[in-house]
């Protein structure tokens, strides 16, 4: 990792979890860049929000860290390693040591609640015990404890698909700690959620990141909740960063930059 | 302008040139269905005589004979069923690996993806029936060709259900499983197999009524069990006994019918 790097070697327990992306770009079709050139350094700690309009790359920028899409060009060093050049098994190491919660929550509906926690696991077991259902022990103590974390202590045997929307994204966060993970993506998880369960899911993703001293990169469209949880803004339009302070430095002209037109902000 | 002088406005569902197409198309059927029933030369007088016969095997048929059933129906009906659930077992299992290559979504190769389907496709062309008799000629007459033609016949309804099941499955969990470092085995285990066991055990349990009724004829060409009896009771003109075994397959086809609609019911 470059020592130039200007980022404070976080953590209580000393582990550096900071994530330094140089000149990431992807392109989809060939010549039409929907990442174009984007360098950020996220600090191993604390929530960062990236806001933006629909479209502009941010679904696409958190995809390519966990390599759900793979880059078209750049670096991003992680935990010693640069992420853009992983493959085949190594990957997946990487991969289970980034936790991921989703939009629609990407359970398996007709798992039960507590097996789909304990497939924050997968990574880290063979095949045969997935399989068996033969989980270790300790993997279940804890998947009953993050349940508990969650809220949904009550719930583990329930299938998936009897839960309300709040509730499987409920899930989904404790899927995506039972990983203990080094870094959590969060992409829109609050976007098909009402306002009050929102703010719920927010506060519990940055409750127990926070706990676990665990740094958090989330998407989001409600710039409010973005300012009310985020330790630092980043704001994207057309592909680039407009937009990279703390929640007091984002005033309507810079919301004006990353979304466009006028008049919305009345 | 007043409503009333406006020009009346005209509506046609068709132009001139489809009112022709559609004329011509209904021409040329009727002059299709006619050479095809001059090429199939009906002979009159067997077409007159024709109720008369049926009625004629009825009566022959008349009273069934039952006490063959414990002589050889019984043994061939058993044999029939074990044909169909050990052909469809192994369909099953043949027709998975073979839906798992056709997938688009599994398997990333248009190569393998379309060796899959032509498997799928020669498997499902060649009738049960010609698949007997092949294996009737590599194995010799009885159960074991009538197994295996039931289960490579099998493997290209089955597997092309099962392809389009695992094409149909949500894209969202696999993806958090791989985000997750899953291995494609863990990912195939817990992310497609929950997705695709409802149709699954559907099109197994769906496929094994059909291979029930398939499997009762196709001792005819020497694939064992029932058709062997109805072909041993039509040689030697015994019509009592072959009234016999055809009651026995309408009555098996009825069961079985009943038994799976409930069972899919229950799966559904």
């Amino acid at each position: 990792m470059d020592a130039k790097a200007p980022f404070k070697p976080a953590a209580a327990d000393g582990i550096d979890r900071s994530l330094v992306i140089r000149h990431l770009r992807k392109e989809y079709r060939s010549g039409i860049a929907v990442l174009k050139d984007v360098s950020l350094t996220f600090e191993g700690r604390g929530m960062t929000a990236i806001i933006g309009p629909s479209g502009t790359g941010k679904s696409t920028l958190v995809r390519c860290i966990n390599r759900l899409v793979d880059p078209t060009a750049g670096e991003m060093l992680f935990m010693g390693q640069d992420l853009a050049k992983l493959r085949g098994s190594a990957l997946r190491m990487a991969r289970r040591r980034i936790g991921m919660v989703f939009q629609e929550y990407n359970l398996v509906e007709r798992l039960t609640v507590i097996e789909n926690v304990l497939c924050g696991r997968l990574g880290y077991l063979p095949v045969w015990r997935a399989w068996m259902r033969k989980f270790p022990p300790g993997d279940i103590d804890r998947a009953f404890r993050l349940l508990d974390a969650v809220g949904l202590g009550d719930f583990s045997n329930i299938r998936a698909d009897q839960l309300s929307g709040g509730q499987r994204q409920r899930v989904g966060i404790a899927r995506a700690l039972m990983q203990d993970p080094d870094l959590i993506l969060a992409d829109e998880p609050t976007s098909s959620l009402d306002p009050k369960t929102s703010v719920e899911i927010m506060e519990l993703i940055a409750r127990r990141a926070g706990e676990r001293d665990i740094p958090v990169i989330v998407n989001i469209h409600n710039v409010e909740l973005a300012r009310r949880y985020a330790d630092r803004i980043v704001g994207m339009a057309k592909g680039e960063v407009v937009f990279d302070g703390p929640p007091s430095a984002l005033e309507d002209s810079h919301l004006l930059t990353i979304y466009g037109g006028e008049g919305w902000l009345e | 302008m007043s409503p009333e002088t406006a020009a009346l406005r005209e509506w046609d569902r068709f132009t001139l040139r489809e009112r022709i197409g559609r004329s011509a198309f209904y021409i040329l059927a009727a002059i299709a269905l006619i050479w095809s029933l001059r090429t199939i030369e009906i002979i009159p007088e067997f077409l007159y005589d024709a109720p008369k016969q049926t009625a004629d095997l009825f009566v022959r048929m008349w009273p069934i004979d039952w006490s063959w059933y414990p002589k050889v129906v019984h043994e061939a009906l058993i044999e029939t069923l074990h044909t169909a659930t050990l052909g469809t077992i192994l369909a099953v299992l043949l027709a998975g690996l073979t839906a798992l290559l056709a997938a688009r979504n599994i398997t990333r190769s248009v190569t393998l993806n379309l060796i899959g389907r032509f498997i799928l496709v020669a498997t499902r062309s060649v009738h049960a029936m010609v698949w007997a008799l092949f294996f009737v000629a590599v194995f010799g007459p009885g159960a074991l060709a009538g197994t295996l033609a039931i289960a490579v016949h099998s493997i290209g309804f089955t597997g092309k259900l099962l392809s389009e099941a695992i094409e149909e499955a949500r894209p969202g969990p696999i993806e958090a499983l791989t985000a997750a470092g899953a291995s494609p085995l863990a990912i195939l285990l817990k992310g497609y197999w929950p997705q695709v066991k409802p149709a699954f055990l559907g099109i197994a349990v769906f496929r094994w009524d059909i291979n029930v009724r398939e499997s009762a004829v196709l001792g005819l060409v020497g694939g064992g069990g029932l058709g062997m009896a109805l072909d041993t009771a039509l040689s030697n003109l015994y019509w009592d006994q072959a009234g016999l075994v055809l009651y026995v397959i309408f009555v098996v086809v009825i069961a079985t019918e009943i038994g799976v609609s409930w069972l899919r019911g229950k799966i559904i």
